[in-house]
């Protein structure tokens, strides 16, 4: 399931509704992303976040895809929000569900790298120099491309 | 063929898309951006450094040499925020 909104989001409400009727999870594994309020340096009041409705959601959904064959899960949840947010708001949620951890610790962190350089969201900050918009990371690169010819486990 | 700007690339061209018609020549996304310069200083601009533009075709990242047609819908935007080669 993927949903991309602009309002926020109840991180143990998304968990009991993913885990609700399916006795067969032994194992959920949640990553919620936060704003930073340092991004480079540089002090970071707020953020906008742009993105293309409709590619978003079949990127994310692709994604999904992609983490539901490599690993035996029972369900998967990405939330992304979009719009004005500042530091500390809640940003990305990933949830990851199977009958045992390994299977869900990675297909989270999977999950995670994945939607950082597929998903086509773009972030402008709003800094005390006034707002830019955020170039792409070699980290977010380098984190995603680990899962390239790694076999399921 | 509808196409679409995102972040700095809707800044710079000065609008979030558009409505073409290019000529029976223009097959590739390539193509379609050697086109979309002559259309006006702005997307020239936008369009000046493909280092710095990814593209999708009807909603999937497409690379240069990627076939377009009339109905398709083209997007140009910036390296998703962090991200990637394609």
């Amino acid at each position: 399931m993927i949903r991309v909104q602009r309002e926020d989001f109840d991180v143990g409400q998304e968990i009991a509704m993913l885990a609700a009727g399916r006795p067969s999870v032994g194992a959920v594994v949640t990553f919620v992303g936060l704003v930073r309020d340092i991004a480079d340096g540089r002090d970071v009041g707020a953020m906008t976040l742009e993105h293309y409705p409709g590619m978003t959601e079949r990127q994310l959904g692709a994604i999904v895809e992609e983490a539901k064959r490599r690993w035996p899960l029972d369900a998967v949840l990405v939330v992304h929000r979009y719009g004005r947010l500042e530091p500390g708001d809640r940003i990305v949620l990933c949830i990851a569900t199977s009958a045992h951890r390994q299977a869900a610790f990675e297909a989270c962190a999977f999950l995670v790298d994945w939607l950082k350089t597929k998903a086509p969201f773009w972030k402008r900050e709003e800094t005390p120099q006034g707002s830019r918009w955020v170039a792409a990371r070699a980290s977010d690169d380098a984190a995603a491309e680990r899962w390239h010819g790694k076999a399921p486990v | 063929m509808k196409l679409m700007y995102f972040a700095w690339l809707r800044e710079r061209v000065g609008m979030a898309q558009e409505t073409v018609e290019p000529p029976p020549q223009v097959r590739t996304v390539g193509q379609l951006i050697d086109w979309l310069r002559q259309r006006s200083p702005g997307h020239a601009e936008a369009l000046a450094d493909l280092h710095a533009v990814r593209c999708a075709v009807n909603q999937d990242y497409a690379e240069l040499d990627a076939p377009v047609a009339a109905d398709d819908e083209v997007a140009f935007f910036p390296p998703v925020t962090g991200g990637r080669r394609r």
